[in-house]
């Protein structure tokens, strides 16, 4: 197909330049600087989509970040499907596939068209919450039929293949928006010294200075433009971001810009230098100043079927024909209430085509612009609108009336006009968006009939957001602004001298909003106002007829403002039909709350390079190739990757775990500890510190003697537990949970420098200085002897003694702890020694079968003993007294420690709380399910009482049994009566509760 | 995203190094033994929660690891005043709206 | 009130809509009610339809100080579910949800009440101790769920990646079936329409800017519109509890911060669930628009300013496309901000208060919007009967004097 609207000359395109391009399957043609939607015009594609409720065949509205109906699916390939592009914004590439989002079987005869032109009559706002309620149970059914008609695009089905990455900024001025207004405003700024990023959105900058019939210096304002940005990038200190959109503007002047890389060129990021580009990239922008030159966006009039594919906003029609050079119909008529839009007659009879007439509102029109369309003999009917647009798939024609705007009725008779384009302008509403997003309402300015920004602290609105709307004041404007933001962060303007830019009379607008038709609005064909969401000016009528009052109400109730368009062209229509009804002011109905993102972005582009390998780091110990080499299994603690089981072979998991468990208990183990944390604590107050950080007593512990602790939140829960070594009298190294290290840390930190600044002492995390390896077993002081320089022996180095040695040679503290119930040394060497000696180990430890084991065994083995794991046992509202730990409680400290008080309140003082206790199933061979709830009463029907759940259960190859640690209501009350466990399966096991301490309860096995 | 100055590192900072830790100048009770439960749970539990000027604790845990106190608009999220522990803030509710009355006199004579 | 049903729409759409009756009427305040509730938002509406309806109190007054339902029962992210892990909590959220399942019926009104599950996502060998141990509570307190292994999950949304290589591989799930979403909005209305109905007076931009107190018993609420009386006074202001304490002159353990979600783009219908995930900390579902409706956490400070912080947009939409890496080139359209009353064990406060017949309903956090039928229901019976109805009996304020706290914030980890 040829382009048939395309003009032989004039535009911005490059002709030189065609590319190819596929709608809905059929193949076309157009020239670089296109957009789909000036490309899709060019070659005379009226019908891109249907819409959403009642599936109306629509086309191009406007030529921007407004266009509610030009949603197209983009992407050659599954990865590269992009769902809901705008056609006006999306850069026309080579090779560019796109589809309509809607129409079955095709967008041009659409099947459910049909319905919704019969059935539209019956789908008023909120229908569906008026009906499919009966049968209740029919609903899921009427549901899944809403389902089906969901959605415009639809997501890719395969993984993203390109990356997105974020830069963040510091400048004095960040200007957004690169019209007249910013370019001025960034010019000003720049010339003063300040650090200028300007940013637009469109894919080259100038904003309206390129389709403007204006002339700046006596030259076309798009040469001002380019002079302006040329000035602008030879400066070393100012970022010029083109195809950049302010999507947020946020707290304390953080402003977020999209800046799309590579969108232009093609669905998937291209290759540069071998290497995939980022395909788009967040820019985080702290300014001192934000100048808001985001200008206006034009309303169109709001008349029965006014969606009819060949309407669009009167200034599109001007940038189709004067940057796009296309012309979007052949015959023109405009319904405006002012004068600027008659920029678009003009424009469309300057480009050789016809203008049936201009209807104008007001009464006798009168501006520079009117004149020149006197001149050139354009018809123009006064006191008048357009009511009514005919046609199905192309407007065909207008029906005209002469109207009373004050008593919303038409005057007389209608007329008809045959044209097949309706270009229609209700005046300019600021794009206050940015201004808004903190929460600042818009302010009704009825001088301009639109809000303006409420005025946000650092912030500058310039130009036409300002209500600047001439070329000459917007230019004028935006200097000041630029002056002005360089000025308040500390600089001294810069010299410049105005361009001259001839004054351009404009008569008074008249408000006009909603057309009235000779038929009462809720009789009247649709006079749509959202198109992309079907809102029309009778949806809202009766919105509020139904008590939806607030503008707010209107909105949800109608879903005006909630497309991807976000109200852009409808918000402030829809809010003067819903004043115009309840007989409030526009300002009396509330003002339009905007929320970022003022157009849509990836979520890609935002979680940027944060996802797989970045999306949160893994930490690994020093040891960490040796366990892979030996083929772990891995478990995730907190950031960390902890050897799980080690299976040989074809091994289970089971039959590794009960291996590796037997050979602690009966031969020699080691595993490798090094993510617990630990934080080294020096000061003359530490020990006094640790009386009031633990439950329990550090006074008396010595130098070379080590204690295990429980941290307790002030509500008397336990938090946190370990080991803690006195290194020196004022000198400690504590230990802490794998997940809570960090925690612990600034638990510390806040008590220290919030509470009790007076006692001196500091704090340091080691965790990853040290490398921690615990050999377990009887054989473990057989074996470490042999790689130690220090006497082993029982009466030299006893339980709960550490020692500094040199262990392979490495320098080392040794810990006598054990929280396996065997012999146990923890072995701390500084982490990149650790492959030396933990390989030493192994070396020496052949002939003891030394068995690595993971967290799996760990687990079975502190759990024989009745030790109790953070965050497993514990749940936050777990008490030491809960978990049998009184030995663990400092009941006599002096200082009231943290937690303590807590403990005598009435429901901590309870005999009946949740009490640590042990489960023996009474058939040997199960093992309970961690997990599992406990009743006392299994023939009780559900609901069940519950007292309780098993928090740690294993099969022990040392007992021969299953068994498992549990929290029971008065456990400690009910050893020896037997509970049961209703599983999921229909199953109740059932089981005796015991003591905590399976294995060893005297001790005997460490203390040898 | 909130900008806030440490007046440890006396900087500006992004939020993203800062934790926010809740209301400030809470005292822990000087003798827990011999407070009420009644005034204990207020200590643990019970918050000013002011829809307004509001003192909070802040850490710069990603920074210099200290804690300072921060005078903030629970509103519009304006921070008027960071300070150290232990010290007082001289930007409070009342201050603001002795400031606000002044100010509206002074307009009233001016007319 | 127009009864509502199919054939009506037939019939209102051949006489071109003109013949609707409004929702409900815009009334002057009465000089004296039998109750006010204060706040217009799905609570509150609730708890008068119940009052009206159950305890047959219908001098009622609805204080709204904006737009009914105009707070977080606008800007939530309209997850229903009742698998909590305490047995307290676990049968508040199931009392609500039995009526959330004839919901629609009773009002007359369609809230869109929509059971396609809820799956929360268990990555840790203890996210998925955790998971057992929440579904056999739920099971035995007769709340439907099961524990889900990867293959299950993979059947019921097959978009989301499980595999090993994720930064932490999906392990399995819980799943309560009987979960699901509404539609927000429709609820408050349809409470609304239905109150308004039983006589109740629903005072739309009417605020309330003191107690009337006497001899420590409240006498009515000082409002921009005058005094309105009532010896009854329940508050039910999500994101301004503390405000209205302070008011009455005593302090909540609650604090108020800002709670963001976010929508995409619509499309086509691609995940029929809710998909939760506490360890990478965000869940997803699809409207039936074809919105994605997303959200996670709160913003760790204090904020009436219904926006929380950028970061936290980005927290979320990185565990999102760590979930479902095929969402990175959907768009994100919209983001907004609650204002969210947390208290230090993750459940509400139901109760009465130091002032003698001022009763608190308050302190749902992140999860009020799941909760609004139940919630209406108990405390409309706690007004009623001036006493606390017993599934609101251990939702106390006392509770944090005496330690007897209900801890959900395993259950709460993510905002929902």
């Amino acid at each position: 197909m040829s382009q048939r609207n395309r003009l032989a000359t004039g535009g911005r395109i490059d002709r030189t330049r065609p590319l190819r391009f596929t709608f809905n399957g059929v193949s076309f043609q157009g020239y670089a600087g296109d957009t789909l939607a000036s490309a899709l015009i060019a070659n005379g594609v009226d019908v891109l989509n249907r819409s959403f409720k009642y599936a109306r065949p629509r086309g191009v509205v406007t030529a921007g970040a407004d266009e509610p109906n030009a949603i197209v699916q983009l992407g050659a390939t599954e990865a590269g499907q992009v769902p809901n592009v705008r056609a006006t914004q999306q850069a026309l590439y080579d090779g560019l596939v796109a589809k309509s989002t809607n129409g079955w079987p095709n967008v041009d005869r659409d099947l459910m068209g049909v319905i919704g032109s019969l059935g539209g009559k019956f789908m008023p706002p909120g229908f569906y919450y008026k009906t499919f309620m009966s049968p209740a149970s029919a609903w899921p059914k009427y549901e899944q039929y809403i389902r089906k008609a969901a959605g415009l695009g639809r997501s890719p089905r395969e993984t993203d293949p390109d990356i997105y990455d974020h830069m963040h900024h510091h400048c004095d001025v960040m200007v957004v928006g690169a019209g007249p207004s910013g370019l001025a405003a960034a010019l000003a700024a720049a010339r003063s010294g300040a650090r200028v990023i300007l940013c637009d959105e469109q894919e080259e900058m100038g904003g309206s200075l390129l389709d403007s019939r204006e002339l700046i210096d006596g030259k076309p304002a798009a040469e001002w433009a380019a002079a302006v940005v040329a000035e602008l990038s030879a400066l070393p200190d100012v970022l010029l971001l083109p195809r950049t959109t302010a999507n947020g503007y946020h707290d304390h002047n953080f402003v977020t810009l999209h800046e799309r890389r590579t969108e232009h060129l093609a669905d998937l990021a291209p290759l540069a230098n071998g290497r995939r580009q980022s395909r788009a990239r967040m820019h985080k922008v702290r300014a001192g100043r934000v100048v808001l030159a985001t200008g206006t966006h034009e309303r169109p009039l709001v008349y029965a079927r006014n969606d009819v594919p060949g309407n669009l906003v009167a200034g599109a029609v001007s940038t189709y024909i004067r940057r796009y050079g296309v012309v979007p119909g052949q015959r023109l008529v405009l319904s405006t209430s002012n004068d600027h839009a008659y920029r678009a007659a003009l424009d469309w009879h300057d480009a050789g085509r016809e203008v049936v007439a201009i209807v104008d509102a007001r009464d006798k029109p009168d501006g520079d612009l009117v004149a020149a369309a006197r001149s050139r003999n354009i018809r123009i009917i006064t006191g008048s609108a357009v009511i009514e647009a005919q046609g199905k798939k192309r407007v065909t024609a207008a029906v005209v009336a002469a109207i009373d705007i004050a008593g919303f009725r038409v005057k007389g008779s209608t007329q008809e006009l045959a044209c097949d384009t309706i270009a229609s302008s209700g005046g300019y509403s600021p794009v206050v968006h940015l201004a808004a997003h903190t929460g600042r309402r818009p302010v009704w300015r009825d001088d301009l009939l639109g809000f303006v920004s409420g005025g946000v602290p650092g912030q500058i609105p310039a130009g036409g957001v300002n209500g600047r709307w001439s070329l000459r004041d917007a230019i004028a404007d935006g200097f000041e602004c630029g002056v002005r933001a360089a000025a308040e962060t500390g600089l001294t303007a810069g010299t410049f001298t105005l361009p001259t830019v001839a004054p351009v009379r404009e008569g008074k607008p008249v408000a006009l909003y909603q057309v009235p038709h000779t038929k009462a609005a809720m009789r009247a064909p649709k006079q749509f106002v959202d198109q992309q969401n079907d809102v029309t000016a009778a949806g809202i009528e009766l919105a509020t007829r139904e008590g939806f009052e607030a503008i707010e109400h209107v909105k949800r109730y109608t879903g005006l403002g909630f497309g991807t368009d976000q109200g852009k062209l409808g918000n402030i229509n829809g809010m003067a039909i819903a004043a115009r009804v309840t007989q409030q002011s526009i300002p009396d109905v509330g003002t339009t709350v905007f929320r970022p993102n003022y157009t849509p972005i990836t979520f890609g582009a935002i979680a940027g390079r944060h996802c797989n390998e970045f999306f949160d780091p893994r930490r690994y110990t020093a040891l960490h190739g040796w366990h892979v080499e030996r083929g772990a299994a891995f478990e995730v603690v907190g950031q960390w990757m902890r050897p799980w089981y080690f299976p040989r072979g074809n091994e289970s998991m089971h039959d590794a775990v009960q291996r590796e468990s037997r050979a602690v208990r009966e031969g020699v183990g080691i595993l490798d500890a090094s993510t617990l944390g630990k934080i080294e604590i020096q000061g003359k107050d530490a020990r006094e510190f640790l009386n009031r950080l633990y439950t329990n007593a550090w006074t008396k512990l010595e130098p070379g003697k080590c204690r295990y602790g429980l941290m307790c939140k002030d509500d008397g829960m336990v938090m946190d537990d370990g080991v803690t070594a006195c290194l020196a009298e004022n000198h400690f190294h504590m230990t802490t949970t794998t997940g809570g290290a960090a925690g612990v840390l600034d638990w510390m930190e806040m008590w220290h420098q919030t509470e009790w600044p007076e006692l001196e002492v500091y704090f340091n995390s080691t965790t990853d200085h040290w490398a921690a390896m615990t050999v377990t077993g009887p054989n473990a002081r057989k074996l470490l002897t042999e790689l130690v320089d220090i006497d082993m022996s029982a009466e030299a180095f006893g339980y709960m003694d550490w020692r500094e040695a040199k262990v392979a040679g490495v320098p080392a503290r040794i810990f006598r702890i054990s929280f396996t119930g065997e012999l146990s040394y923890e072995i701390n060497v500084q982490a990149n020694y650790a492959m030396h000696v933990w390989k030493a180990l192994f070396e020496k430890g052949a002939k003891y079968d030394l068995t690595p084991y993971g967290t799996e065994t760990m687990h079975v083995l502190r759990a024989e003993k009745g030790f109790i794991i953070i965050g497993q046992e514990t749940d936050g509202s777990v008490t030491p007294e809960d978990l049998g730990m009184q030995w663990c409680v400092g009941y006599k400290k002096p200082y009231s420690w943290i937690g303590r008080r807590a403990l005598t309140r009435p429901d901590t003082k309870r005999s009946d709380r949740k009490q640590l206790v042990g489960l023996k199933p009474l058939d040997p061979q199960v093992v309970l399910q961690e997990g599992a709830q406990i009743v006392l009463d299994k023939e009780i029907k559900v609901p069940m009482p519950m007292v309780g759940h098993v928090t740690s259960s294993y099969f022990s190859p040392n007992l021969g049994h299953g068994f498992a640690l549990a929290l029971v209501k008065g456990g400690s009350q009910r050893i020896g009566q037997t509970v049961y466990l209703p599983m999921a399966d229909g199953k109740i096991h059932a089981a005796e509760v015991v003591s905590p301490v399976f294995y060893d309860s005297e001790g005997a096995r460490h203390h040898v | 995203m909130l900008h806030i100055y440490c007046p440890h590192c006396d900087e500006y900072r992004e939020e993203e190094e800062f934790r926010p830790k809740g209301e400030a100048h809470i005292a822990r009770p000087a003798d827990p033994e011999n407070t009420s439960d009644e005034d204990w749970g207020n200590y643990l539990f019970f918050r000013k929660n002011p829809r307004g000027l509001h003192h909070e604790q802040w850490f710069h845990s990603a920074g210099c690891r200290k804690f300072f106190n921060v005078t903030r608009d629970t509103v519009s999220y304006e921070i008027l005043e960071t300070y150290k522990p232990g010290q007082q803030p001289t930007v409070t509710a009342e201050s603001r709206q002795a400031q606000a009355s002044a100010q509206a006199s002074n307009q009233g004579a001016a007319k | 009130m127009q009864h509502y049903s199919g054939f009506g729409l037939l019939k209102h759409g051949l006489s071109h809509h003109e013949n609707w009756q409004r929702m409900w009427r815009n009334p002057v305040p009465k000089a004296q009610y039998d109750v006010i509730i204060v706040g217009g938002g799905g609570h509150g509406l609730a708890t008068a339809y119940y009052l009206a309806k159950v305890h047959g109190i219908t001098n009622v007054a609805v204080v709204e100080k904006g737009w009914l339902g105009g707070g977080n029962t606008a800007r939530n992210t309209t997850i229903v579910r009742s698998n909590y892990l305490w047995d307290e909590a676990a049968w508040l959220y199931e009392h609500a949800m039995k009526l959330w399942e004839g919901l629609s019926q009773d009002l007359n009104y369609n809230v869109m009440f929509s059971q396609r599950g809820v799956m929360n996502l268990g990555h840790t060998l203890q996210d998925m101790r955790d998971i057992h141990r929440r579904v056999n509570a739920n099971r035995l307190n007769g709340i439907d769920g099961e524990v889900l292994d990867v293959k299950q999950i993979q059947e019921i949304v097959p978009h989301m990646d499980c595999s090993a290589n994720r930064r932490y591989p999906v392990m399995g799930a819980s799943w309560q079936p009987r979960a699901g979403v509404a539609r927000h909005d429709a609820v408050a209305w349809g409470f609304a329409r239905g109150a308004d109905a039983l006589g109740v007076d629903l005072l739309q931009q009417t605020e309330v800017t003191g107690f009337r107190i006497s001899g420590g018993k409240v006498l009515g609420v000082e409002t921009n519109r005058g005094f309105i009386g009532a010896k009854t006074v329940g508050c039910v202001a999500a994101g301004n509890s503390g405000v209205l304490a302070k008011m009455a002159g005593f302090k909540l353990p609650v604090e108020s911060h800002p709670l963001q979600a976010l929508v995409s783009e619509p499309m086509k219908p691609i995940l029929d669930t809710v998909v939760m995930s506490n360890h990478v900390h965000g869940y997803v579902s699809q409207s039936d628009k074809g919105d994605l409706v997303i959200g996670a956490g709160i913003d760790g400070y204090n904020g009436y300013g219904q926006r929380g912080s950028y970061p936290t947009i980005e927290h979320t939409l990185q565990a999102i496309v760590e979930l479902f890496p095929i969402f990175s080139r959907v768009r994100m359209n919209r983001q907004w901000g609650g204002i969210v009353d947390t208290t230090p064990d993750a459940c509400p406060i139901i109760s009465a208060t130091p002032v003698g017949g001022l009763f608190f309903n308050c302190g749902w956090g992140t999860g009020g919007f799941k909760a609004t039928p139940g919630s209406g229901h108990v405390f409309a019976a706690t007004l009623a009967e001036g006493k606390a109805h017993p599934l609101a009996a251990p939702f106390t304020i006392d509770r944090f004097i005496s330690g007897k706290l209900i801890d959900e914030h395993g259950a709460a980890g993510v905002a929902h």
